[in-house]
């Protein structure tokens, strides 16, 4: 790794990224090798040891007092460096000003979108002294402008002698940004590559050692039959403050059957609190759900269930999994009272277990067994269970949350042909992604959500990821309509051959689980 | 994938085992702290206890243990920390003994009827701390503690003269009106001269065998399990968690109900100042030590009950009998600590193996293909 480079690492989830950065971050130990720095071999003990040798993590998720100002939020855990007053906003201010981060020291956090608190995040690191920075899948909470705002500001970075380790599936970007690129697969380093000539297509198949899938999904089997309408579903939540906050406003759609409706929005935009009122965890204020022409707005979830509502939950630790018990229970798990898992109240484990076998079969779950744990198979294993657990029951609507959220590449292709397959036979499908790739290339339709509205809807067949990123962070809304050159400059790259696009381009989207911390379990 | 269910068998007995273990050499320690040969003192503990007295006496003391270890394990199988255990047992059987004493029926109608109402009292007791949680938010910690208070002083205001409470002939002690000869339940005899086994111990191990059943085997065992081990997954699959909490309270609280019955069933036939307490902690205590397994907690409870019978003997032997205290509570600490260790190692040993038995197909695999390329 050169100084005053930015230099990529790239790999499949599970690759082993995370871990060499926390080698590196001195938070696990290697069991051989070594680390030199400037030429010295050093080994880490704990984060401090690595802060000290100025080396700075930017972790995927923010870990930032919301409550606190900027100021408070930097100095705290370094106030033997600057003190807490003045000394240190200067500090933050001179930094702030060298690398172009534009931060108000007294701006409270919570008030902050997510790209202030990014740069909150590197301003952090800089501050405790880091002349080399690893920053971890940063782009995977931007929408493209805020992504282009980051490079810029990697490009200061690297323009002052400091150096970054950026770690992203995203391959479009990571051929923009960085100058060395390494690539790892397995736990091992499988080649490097200039970006100067290397297409994102060449990348990633070296990532994955195989041909690229894509999410292109164009004969439609769009029907006039509704499966799911939605109408004025409003839902207010108090927050910490203690004031009522509408979360959902007078949110109305139907999705037909065999139509699959993608939804886009920065996350925390009312995305999770939709999905809930709809499987019936959450209860709107106002507003109705009709599946299949009966009105489910007071059914209960086990009842929503069994009417065929399958759920792929955006955080499958948290509502997906149970992560200790074996895989045939958590085969059961959310289907209890369906066959084959039982028969009149009693569990048919017999049955059960021969059905998760299948499953394990069917779709592909890399398991040594049934009976090993769920917390023991990789994050793109457990999301193939939960898919064909989900896919078991013949659901008429499928509500698919960040469906290959930290999947590898190759089960990414696997899911989303299962979902164009029950497509075509009448399935329903409510998507909700941050990858807009799948979105516009999986949806019928699409729907932006922005603070719990449904902002701007557009047609994925003419739709680009600017116009959607635009949309999402409120700045457009309405029918959006590609405009002339766009469009133009489009169909010129399809026309050039769609390996080149950054449609084609399928990286595999981070797992943001909080509790791991992007940790691919 | 045998392989892995042994060792999942293995790591569940090394657990226990090393708990215990490790608590009997910390009480050889505060043994020896005391100025006592600790070695002669687990010596006379084991001749004592395996005596043919002991052993009913281990038995007995075991079923009531058993029970309160089930009640404190239902709860625990789905995280809610009954400590009321204990209140809702004296409750239970206060009501049980007054309802039992003021009736005379036919054995297979009183006997139902006696245990029944200690379960109802029981469930109700529990219920109440069920419903708070639910509706108020309150924890089932806070509420069940001040519950057991509570059932105390009910208990202490009804338990006198011209309440419920009854002057023996003697004049000596107030109890609940005794049972009468119908009401008492059937024991087994093992020598004419000693004491008998209680009958109850059935009833203990039918229990024993429902709770497995119902945990294991049915679909509601699975949407309480479900909730313990994750509430959010459970309220995603669809289980009505609060409906949960209150009907587990509920159930644990019926099994409370039964805690008392072998001592007023089989041995002392009446509630009074003397009725045994306290056990709903120790219930605490064997539904740790026995994993909230049903075989667990009978191994739990007859260890329990082992020690309490060879410390008996420690006394008379010139050793302090608070040394008992002292083992038992180690080993709770001992168990609490070996099973998290446990638990993560063989977590931690399973995603290794999963991961190096994964790695060795993919080897596998791609070796084939340039085999055969």
């Amino acid at each position: 790794m050169r100084r005053g480079t930015v230099h990529a690492l790239v790999g499949e989830n599970g690759a082993g990224k995370s871990t060499l950065m926390k080698i590196l971050y001195g938070m696990q130990k290697p069991d051989e090798g070594t680390i030199a720095i400037d030429g010295e071999q050093v080994s880490f003990n704990s984060p401090g040891d690595a802060i000290a040798r100025g080396i700075g993590m930017v972790h995927q998720h923010f870990m930032l007092a919301d409550y606190l100002t900027v100021l408070e939020n930097v100095v705290l855990g370094s106030e033997k460096l600057y003190g807490i007053g003045d000394k240190a906003r200067a500090k933050i201010k001179e930094i702030s000003d060298a690398y172009g981060l534009n931060i108000r020291p007294d701006a409270v956090v919570e008030d902050l979108g997510v790209a202030d608190r990014q740069r909150i995040e590197i301003l952090k690191v800089l501050y405790r002294g880091a002349r080399t920075l690893i920053l971890d899948e940063p782009t995977a909470v931007l929408v493209p402008q805020e992504v282009d705002a980051l490079f810029e500001n990697l490009r200061e970075l690297k323009s002052e002698g400091l150096t970054v380790i950026f770690i992203s599936h995203k391959l479009g970007e990571v051929l923009s940004v960085a100058d060395d690129i390494t690539v790892i697969r397995r736990g091992t380093t499988v080649g490097t590559a200039d970006p100067a000539n290397t297409t994102p297509k060449q990348l990633a198949e070296l990532m994955v050692g195989s041909e690229l899938p894509s999410p292109e999904t164009r004969e439609s089997t769009v029907t006039t039959t509704p499966m799911l309408t939605v109408s004025d579903l409003k839902l207010s939540a108090i927050d910490p403050d203690g004031v009522a906050r509408s979360v959902l406003d007078d949110i109305a759609f139907t999705i037909h059957k065999g139509e699959v409706l993608g939804i886009a929005g920065v996350e925390g935009n009312g995305q999770a609190e939709l999905v809930e009122a709809i499987m019936g965890m959450r209860t709107p204020d106002a507003g109705a759900v009709t599946l299949d022409g009966t009105d489910i707005s007071t059914t209960p979830t086990r009842k929503r269930r069994e009417d065929g509502i399958g759920y792929i939950p955006e955080d499958r630790h948290k509502h997906g999994l149970l992560l200790e018990s074996p895989l045939w229970e958590n085969r059961i798990l959310g289907h209890v009272t369906e066959k084959p898992n039982s028969n009149k109240g009693l569990l048919d484990l017999k049955a059960a277990r021969a059905d998760t076998q299948r499953i394990v079969r069917e779709y592909d779950v890399r398991t040594p067994g049934i009976d090993v744990t769920a917390a023991s198979l990789s994050g793109g294993n457990q999301q193939k269970l939960i898919v064909g657990r989900e896919m078991s029951h013949k659901p008429k609507l499928l509500i698919a949350a960040h469906p290959t959220r930290g999947v590898d590449v190759g089960a990414q292709a696997q899911i989303w042909d299962q979902i164009r397959e029950a497509r075509r036979d009448g399935l329903a499908v409510l998507l909700i992604s941050a990858d807009l790739d799948e979105l516009i290339g999986l949806s019928d339709t699409l729907r932006v959500m922005y603070r719990g509205r449904l902002v701007a809807d557009a047609d994925p067949a003419t739709v680009t990821p600017e116009e959607l990123g635009s949309a999402m962070t409120g700045a457009a809304t309405g029918h959006l309509e590609a405009s002339a050159e766009d469009l133009a400059q489009a169909q010129a790259e399809a026309a050039a051959g769609r390996e080149d696009a950054p449609g084609t381009v399928t990286g595999t989207a981070p797992d943001t689980d909080p509790r791991t911390g992007g940790e691919d379990r | 994938m045998k392989k892995f269910d042994k060792e999942r068998l293995l790591l569940g007995l090394a657990a226990p085992l090393l708990a215990i273990v490790a608590a009997f050499l910390v009480t050889a320690v505060v043994l020896l702290a005391t100025g006592k040969e600790p070695f002669s003192a687990f010596g006379i503990m084991f001749d004592y206890g395996v005596k043919s007295d002991s052993q009913v006496y281990i038995l007995n003391k075991a079923t009531t243990y058993y029970l309160a270890g089930l009640a404190v394990a239902v709860g625990f199988r789905m995280n809610l920390f009954n400590i009321g255990v204990d209140g809702q047992y004296r409750l239970a059987a206060f009501f049980a003994a007054a309802v039992g004493g003021a009736l005379t029926l036919p054995g297979f109608l009183q006997i139902p009827l006696i245990i029944l109402t200690a379960m109802i009292v029981g469930a109700m007791w529990a219920g109440i701390a069920g419903v708070l949680k639910v509706t108020r938010g309150v924890s089932e910690v806070v509420s069940t503690i001040m519950l057991n208070m509570i059932a105390t002083a009910i208990i202490g205001y009804l338990l006198q003269q011209g309440r419920l409470g009854h002057l023996d002939s003697a004049g000596t002690k107030v109890a609940t009106k005794p049972l009468p000869e119908s009401a008492h339940f059937f024991s087994f005899t093992t020598q004419p001269d000693a004491d008998p086994i209680w009958g109850f111990i059935v009833i203990a191990a039918i229990a024993g065998v429902a709770y497995w059943f119902i945990l294991s085997r049915t679909r509601f065992g699975f949407d309480l399990r479900t909730v313990g081990a994750s509430e959010s997954a459970a309220d995603a699959s669809g289980v009505n968690v609060k409906k949960m909490v209150i009907t587990s309270m509920l159930i644990s609280g019926l099994v409370a109900g039964l805690i008392g019955m072998p001592t007023l069933l089989n041995d002392s036939y009446e509630y009074g100042g003397d009725f045994p307490t306290g056990i709903g902690f120790t219930g605490i205590a064997i539904a740790l030590l026995g994993r909230n397994h049903p075989v667990g907690i009978a191994l739990g409870a007859l260890l329990w009950g082992f020690l309490e019978r060879g410390t008996g003997k420690l006394e008379f032997e010139g050793y302090d009998k608070e040394i008992v205290g002292v083992i038992q509570g180690v080993i709770v600490l001992c168990v609490v600590i070996a099973y998290e260790v446990v638990r993560r190692y063989g977590l931690k040993r399973q995603q290794r193996q999963v991961g190096a038995k994964l790695a060795a197909q993919a080897a596998n695999n791609s070796e084939k293909q340039e085999v055969s390329a």
